[in-house]
């Protein structure tokens, strides 16, 4: 276990090395120019070389390579053109929103996926199903731009069942930041109006985010229930006069989860990128805005910076996947191979 | 003589009557089972025999109320000690399923849940019929059981996955997971077929052993003719969704009174003669997608008359313990016809 733990974060590192060469190149090879970006696009032409020679992209690119590796490698993501603050400070400030957000509505959608997907396998072609295959047709096919700005208007603005946009009532002080996740922050202050004033701030958006993996979690349970209630030991399972409730969970879903944990994988993966359009409906101050902001502005190093994040935050869940999956599924062994 | 109108008597177990069996698919309505009846004494073997899809494992299937969509018991009676298993309500016939009546299935390693370990599995048996045992003395029990069936070092094979045991191995689990709560009806479903031929005897044994000690009756599914000369007391011939022959195994074996019996036996090759042809019974299963008005093996019976085409043969009984379903013995029995190889005496 230990072992291939140790053998899982080596990778992890020769994975990272990979993506900083590739960002790297791809920030070189971008038709555009970074600095006309910054000076803007009347700023005099020694200004633009002055600034070129701040930054060292006057230098070659093999100089300019060896900078960017040995920063990074002393954990410096460089400052952000944007907001003139380094990039680490940057990401420290709005990935806890995003990891917040994203968190809740992955729990969201494997609560309700889930048994979704298990009620439309155990009763097939039911209305039960049929609401199913419609929610998850809408969660994966409707923008979620639209549904964002559909919830606002039905549940703030007409129904006023759920706050404005943002993280927080404006009228609340936040409690003092220490993971910068206004839910454990305002629980360790033991405030518990901040607390239900955020969760109700996070409820649309992470209604909207979880329905997209929502669909997918439910679809994949399903065919995987089906898959699995045709099986020999479900029988068994029945011959033993084991109860339903029991041959579905014991003996079918805990098989039936096992595809299932990829898709859940995927999803918060892509969660924890941020998503723009989410985010900027709800005006959540997360990585997803950051990171769309700097990728129009040419704030190339917030770009390096947010992708290596991105691209860790993937490769760990993965991690997690593979592990659950040894845990599911005892034909999984994590010491050879 | 008819067999279904003989009374139900107390030293019977299981009294299947007149049971109907009906797929719903969409070519048409299977007629799997039509009217089958049979029954099964305390402590004996009834073997039923057949080829693939003649309703053998539907048989077994319904006894224990478990045909699966789309297929439907239409009617009948199967009446287990003095209930009707077919009109008990879902929490009785929980109560019956691996704790009166248990099933082995054909596929061991099929039939194990991949992610549960062998010794919970076997330990699950007996704590859903005890409520008050409690999980370590379940476990202990279950590894017992396991030592039984010849398993070697009983504790550590319980922490064992399927995956991880041979064929021979899983099916000795299965045994002892569906006998580890002594029930009084044991339904085999090709135990063996799926195994080795080098363990299939050494299961058969172990399994007969058992059935031994805790006093099972036990219906054996086969289409192995000589595992049934082996194991069984009586033995049932099904062809298509009826039996058509039953009795004591040496009377069945030895003088085969359906036209179909003695073509089943005449197709086991004969060892002594290895250069004789093997012999095929003519023509094919017909469909079951038509409701029976007649003699289901007519069209490939070489004594066929005009009325087997016509008429449902009745069970016409020969001795006290040998019936058969033909329309041949409506006044005489028949000579068995032909050589075939002698199963009691091989």
């Amino acid at each position: 276990m230990l072992q291939y733990l140790i053998r899982r974060v080596v990778t992890l590192a020769i994975t990272l090395i990979g993506i900083m060469v590739v960002t790297f190149f791809i920030s070189l090879v971008i038709p555009a120019d970074p600095l006309s970006s910054i000076a803007g696009p009347q700023a005099p032409q020694e200004t633009v070389d002055r600034l070129r020679k701040l930054y060292g992209f006057d230098q070659p690119i093999y100089i300019q390579f060896g900078r960017y590796a040995n920063r990074l490698a002393h954990g410096d993501l460089g400052t952000s053109f944007q907001t003139g603050r380094p990039v680490l400070e940057d990401i420290a400030k709005y990935f806890p929103a995003t990891f917040e957000l994203a968190t809740i509505a992955l729990f969201f959608s494997i609560i309700v996926g889930i048994p979704l997907g298990v009620l439309s396998a155990v009763y097939r072609n039911s209305p039960i199903d049929h609401f199913s295959r419609v929610l998850s047709l809408i969660g994966v096919s409707m923008p979620v731009f639209w549904l964002g700005l559909v919830f606002l208007l039905i549940f703030y603005f007409k129904l006023g069942w759920f706050p404005e946009p943002g993280r927080l009532d404006i009228m609340l002080i936040e409690p003092e930041r220490l993971t910068g996740m206004l839910l454990v922050d305002s629980l360790i202050a033991l405030d518990w109006e901040v607390f239900f004033d955020a969760l109700k701030h996070m409820f649309l958006p992470a209604f909207v985010l979880g329905l997209y993996g929502l669909a997918g979690i439910a679809r994949i349970v399903r065919s995987s229930m089906l898959d699995v209630l045709s099986q020999e030991y479900i029988k068994t399972a029945r011959i033993k006069g084991a109860r339903e409730f029991i041959v579905l969970t014991r003996h079918a879903l805990r098989n039936a989860l096992i595809p299932a944990v990829t898709i859940i994988g995927l999803t918060y993966g892509g969660l924890l990128e941020g998503s723009v359009l989410t985010e900027t409906i709800f005006s959540w101050p997360g990585l997803g805005r950051y990171l769309g902001t700097a990728f129009l502005t040419l704030d190339l190093n917030a770009v390096v910076g947010g992708t290596m994040l991105v691209a860790l935050t993937f490769c760990l869940v993965n991690l997690v996947v593979d592990l659950l999956y040894a845990f599911l599924d005892p034909k999984i062994t994590l010491a050879r191979s | 003589m008819l067999l279904k109108d003989t009374p139900v008597t107390t030293d019977k177990l299981l009294s299947v009557q007149d049971l109907r069996v009906h797929f719903h698919t969409l070519r048409g309505i299977v007629h799997a089972l039509e009217g089958v009846s049979f029954h099964l004494n305390r402590q004996e073997t009834l073997g039923l025999a057949g080829e693939t899809g003649c309703g053998k494992s539907v048989t077994a299937r319904s006894v224990l109320r478990l045909i699966d969509p789309p297929g439907r018991i239409v009617s009948g009676r199967i009446i287990f000690e003095d209930r009707d298993i077919l009109t008990l309500d879902d929490t009785a016939v929980r109560a019956i399923r691996g704790g009166e009546i248990s099933m082995i299935m054909q596929e061991p390693k099929m039939s194990l849940n991949p992610v549960i370990r062998v010794g919970d599995q076997v330990a699950e048996a007996l704590l859903i019929h005890d409520t008050s045992l409690n999980r370590s003395s379940a476990r202990t029990q279950a590894e017992e059981m396991l030592t039984q069936m010849g398993i070697p070092e009983a504790h550590r094979t319980s922490r064992r996955y399927p995956h991880e045991l041979s064929g021979g191995m899983a099916q000795r689990i299965m045994i002892a997971m569906m006998l580890v709560t002594r029930p009084k009806l044991l339904i085999a479903d090709e135990p063996t077929s799926a195994l080795d031929v080098t363990i299939q005897a050494q299961i058969l044994a172990l399994m007969d052993k058992l059935v031994q000690d805790i006093r099972t009756s036990v219906l054996m599914i086969t289409h192995d003719l000589g595992v049934m000369a082996e194991t069984c007391d009586r033995v049932a011939v099904m062809y298509a969704g009826n039996i058509v022959e039953m009795g004591a195994v040496r009377s069945v074996l030895k003088d085969p009174q359906h036209p179909y019996t003695q073509g089943l036996l005449k197709t086991v090759p004969d060892k002594a003669n290895p250069d004789h042809p093997l012999y095929a019974i003519k023509g094919n299963v017909p469909s079951l997608l038509q409701p029976q008005n007649h003699c289901r093996f007519s069209d490939r019976c070489e004594y066929a008359m005009a009325r087997c085409s016509r008429e449902i043969p009745p069970v016409y009984q020969m001795t006290d313990d040998h019936e058969a379903a033909c329309f041949l013995h409506d006044g005489q029995s028949i000579s068995s016809g032909g050589k075939q190889v002698d199963l009691m005496n091989p």
